[in-house]
């Protein structure tokens, strides 16, 4: 599965947990009937994959059910997944707390640039990552290989928060435990980075959310997970409850995580005591220790985005030039356009009745209709493509391998994004200006469009074209949902690499880098660009 | 416009113009028993409100006393559960906020951040639904004038085409208020325009605003916290307490003969002293004083402000007291003082005078003193 595909993107467009708070600021502004409808709708459609899962694994036999719930396959992959999810949230929570510290308490030359490499890796799939190791390493599989991807793929989940977090610390503390005779760094690490602790381990949640739910890095190493698992009984059974059976499970721990993140995140906001916050200006290392930060954060950032890049150009010198079919090349980014923009768009159509409704009537009933709406978040690629290729043969036959499911599943997965950006933007349009539009004798549908649609528009499209980009980098769904003969860039890289022609597939490869450089240029205006001025 | 302070001071004339009595129709506003709330707890108990034409009325009250949620019913914008809002002789407690006809000038502005100062003043001019394919030249040309007009008004000619966030605060307040005055409104309100700006600039922007409010002839409406605001800029003042208004009047007259000693307290400094009204005089432990005319009888408070009370050397008149604390403002002294047998009070002495924590004193009540009933 692909890097955003499943969990939330904390890190480009924070999206608030939903239901996070009962009624306030506009409270008492009763929604209008026809956008709760329209919400109650998209909700619905959000909670789709979900529940036809379950009721595929319901309408099978209980005993096969059950045989396939306690068979042993079943504990080696949990034991596999675990053991995975472990060694990635271990790997990331340490390097992720070591860059955060850097960046937010040393001063570096150029500040700006090391906080955008340190969230730049978010943006290149990990599968990609997993791409250029196999080829250097033809023979690389199973555990160590894919935590070296994972970890520094998944470590900015981490690093972000945890920066932001020592950055909005109160360093009061810190400055009474000196004078209190603790060293610095004594000072620093009893004192200042608990405040930092509780934003690192939502982070390295969602890190174990996004190792649980990927696809692409452990099929392409061989490394037995839930999400393999789930393509392979898929792809070699006729029967297909295994796959519905491992697929249910999975889900049912990927959503177990967003459970736990959410709480985490919440007891986290709660959980400022001080309201003065004092600033340490950031240290300065000396010229040694400023060398050793630059290197040690340029070595990982290299490795996750100088990397791949480099292995690839090298893999077509090796190759002696390209030898590609162009046309059909050609055709895969023509078809992962469309695809992506209509799921874009389609996202943003789903995400406005919501997003407005948890902007600006919130409720019980509005909390509720957004926590389904983000259940996408929670959902890995696998989940939603199965259950959309069950549910298509069973009501929709006329509609299996179109487009149009495609589209559908690329939208319910990227919901979230769409969802948050449209919810913030709107929330930033001030309520008083839209008021104001209403005494000055224009209606409420009039104000929508004369003020609230226009401040709003370019956060909601930001939240589309993030879903674009972001489909077009969507693979184990694409797998399953594909309509017959269409490829996509990350498919055909898929098809390349399983062939083991690496040469073949690095234009895939790159093409697909640099559609992942998109919304990584939006993270840097939107994101730590706005941090560093602060 | 030129807005200086000499626009600002307390205007009495417009205290002694006050309307005489008239019928509610006579009136701009007219605000009768008002109860709204969020969820179950009303925030508003039967509210009554109103403005004559081209009067300025202040409603003075803490956080959440419900001023807010006032100006909100008045504006439409808050469904109340009871009463009624009457502007000139229509009533228009259902009618939907675009219908109204009333101005709203917003906490900081809230001006439309994507639109220029001149398209945000004309705003409320532009024609709306159908009446749009209907648009003449003449009157595009008519808004024009009228949005340069307005920024005249303000002082703002020259802002016409740049965006909100070129403008300072100050700046934006007026936008907003010349935003709100464009279509002519029957009634402009301000929501505690004044207070997220610093003390200096305050002065000056209230100073601005009020003259191009009066300027204009509106009848408005300003909800606030700070009774020096309420107390300098209005014709009337309306104190309204856990959404109840407590007292309506004039500033000075609020000032001088508040009616209860919550009020009293809410509007300036005072020592509120127990007493017993004997005729025509009060006996409080700063001895008798004559009362003014209409006052409560029997157990009282005496209201005290500093400034009516004296302070004297151990020699002079008035009962004994200890200097418990001075204060020094500049062009006077507060002086805290402890008559023997009795409460603090402050007196407020001319700057040069030596006293000191400590000393003793006398103090004495100058003229008649206003009581309010003892609850």
């Amino acid at each position: 599965m692909l890097r955003r595909t499943g969990p939330a993107p904390a890190a480009v467009a924070p999206p608030d947990p939903p239901g996070h708070s009962v009624p306030a600021g506009p409270a008492g502004r009763r929604a209008p009937r026809l956008l709760l409808a329209a919400s109650v709708g998209v909700a619905a459609a959000a909670a789709l994959p979900l529940v036809w899962l379950l009721v595929r694994v319901a309408g099978a036999d209980p005993g096969r059910v059950a045989g396939l719930l306690a068979r042993g396959r079943t504990l080696t992959l949990l034991v596999n997944s675990v053991l995975l999810v472990a060694c990635v949230s271990a790997g990331c929570l340490v390097l992720g707390l070591a860059t955060a510290t850097l960046l937010a308490r040393v001063r570096l030359p150029r500040p700006g640039l090391w906080w955008v490499l340190a969230a730049l890796p978010l943006a290149v799939p990990s599968y990609l990552l997993a791409f250029a190791v196999l080829a250097v390493r033809p023979d690389a599989r199973g555990l160590a290989p894919l935590v070296l991807v994972l970890v520094p793929a998944c470590t900015p989940y981490v690093t972000l928060p945890a920066a932001a977090a020592l950055r909005a610390a109160d360093t009061g503390p810190e400055d009474a435990a000196r004078t209190l005779g603790r060293g610095p760094l004594a000072a620093f690490c009893r004192v200042t980075l608990p405040q930092a602790v509780p934003a690192a381990l939502a982070g390295t949640l969602l890190a174990a959310l996004y190792t649980l739910s990927d696809f692409g890095a452990p099929a392409l190493l061989r490394y037995e997970s839930f999400t393999w698992a789930v393509q392979a009984a898929y792809e070699g059974t006729v029967d297909r409850t295994g796959a519905a059976v491992t697929a249910l499970v999975l889900a049912a721990l990927t959503l177990l995580l967003v459970v736990a993140e959410r709480a985490a995140r919440r007891r986290f906001t709660r959980g400022r005591a001080t309201s003065a916050v004092h600033r340490t200006p950031p240290a300065h290392p000396g010229r040694a220790g400023t060398a050793a930060a630059v290197g040690g954060l340029s070595a990982v950032a290299a490795l996750t985005l100088v990397g791949p890049p480099a292995v690839l150009v090298g893999r077509i010198v090796a190759a002696g030039g390209i030898d590609v079919d162009w046309a059909r090349l050609a055709s895969a980014a023509w078809s992962t356009l469309l695809l992506a923009g209509a799921a874009g768009l389609l996202a943003v159509l789903l995400a406005l009745p919501v997003g407005v409704l948890a902007a600006r009537h919130r409720s019980r009933g509005a909390a509720a209709v957004e926590s389904i709406a983000y259940l996408g978040q929670g959902l890995p690629g696998v989940v939603v493509g199965l259950a959309l290729v069950f549910f298509s043969l069973a009501v929709l036959p006329g509609l299996y391998q179109t487009a149009a499911v495609l589209v559908f599943a690329y939208a319910v997965l990227l919901l979230p994004k769409a969802l948050g950006a449209t919810r913030s933007a709107v929330e930033r349009v001030p309520v008083e200006a839209e008021e104001v539009a209403r005494t000055l004798g224009r209606s409420a549908a009039g104000t929508w469009w004369a003020v609230t649609a226009r401040q709003a528009w370019p956060g909601v499209a930001a939240g589309g074209l993030l879903v674009t980009v972001t489909a077009m980098k969507e693979l184990p769904a694409t797998l399953m949902l594909r309509p017959t003969g269409v490829d996509t860039l990350a498919t055909r890289l898929w098809a390349e690499t399983a062939l083991g022609a690496y040469g073949a597939a690095a234009p895939a490869a790159l093409a697909l880098l640099l559609i992942a450089c998109v919304p990584a240029a939006l993270l840097v205006r939107a994101g730590p660009a706005r941090e560093q001025e602060r | 416009m030129t807005g200086g302070s000499g626009d600002v001071g307390e205007r009495w004339d417009g205290a002694a113009m006050a309307p005489t009595p008239m019928g509610p129709t006579a009136m701009a506003l007219t605000v009768r028993g008002i109860v709204a709330g969020y969820g179950h707890e009303p925030v508003l108990h039967g509210v009554d409100l109103e403005a004559g034409p081209g009067e300025l009325v202040s409603v003075l009250g803490a956080s959440g006393s419900g001023k807010t949620t006032l100006l909100r019913v008045v504006a439409g914008l808050h469904r109340p559960r009871a009463g009624s809002v009457h502007l000139g002789a229509d009533d228009v407690t259902a009618v939907a906020p675009e219908q109204r006809g009333v101005g709203l000038v917003p906490q900081e502005g809230a001006l439309f951040a994507h639109l220029s100062v001149a398209r945000n003043v004309g705003f409320g001019l532009a024609p709306t639904g159908r009446a749009r394919l209907r648009r003449t030249a003449a009157a595009t040309a008519a808004a024009r004038a009228r949005v340069g007009e307005l920024l005249d008004l303000v002082g703002l000619a020259g802002t016409a085409d740049r965006m909100p966030h070129q403008l300072s605060g100050g700046e934006r307040r007026r936008v907003a208020l010349a935003r709100a005055l464009a279509p002519r409104p029957r009634v402009v309100l301000l929501d505690e325009p004044f207070s997220a700006l610093d003390a200096g600039l305050r002065e000056q922007v209230r100073g601005e605003v009020v003259a191009a409010l009066r300027a204009a002839g509106s009848t408005a409406v300003l909800i606030t916290h700070d009774r020096r605001e309420a107390l300098s800029v209005s014709d009337r003042v309306a104190v309204l307490h856990d959404g109840r208004v407590e007292q309506t009047a004039a500033p000075r007259e609020l000032y001088a003969t508040p009616a209860t000693a919550r009020v009293a307290r809410f509007v300036g400094d005072a020592a509120l002293l127990p007493g017993r009204v004997r005729g025509g005089e009060v006996e409080t432990v700063l001895g008798r004083s004559p009362v003014r005319a209409g006052a409560a009888t029997g157990a009282v408070l005496a209201v005290l402000r500093p400034e009516q009370l004296r302070i004297a050397a151990p020699t002079g008149t008035g009962v004994a007291a200890e200097i418990v604390d001075v204060e020094f403002l500049g062009d006077a002294l507060l002086v805290t003082a402890r008559p023997d047998g009795g409460p603090a009070v402050r007196v407020r002495a001319p700057a040069g005078e030596p006293w000191r924590p400590g000393e003793r004193c006398r103090v004495a009540a100058a003229g008649p003193v206003h009581v309010v009933p003892d609850r």
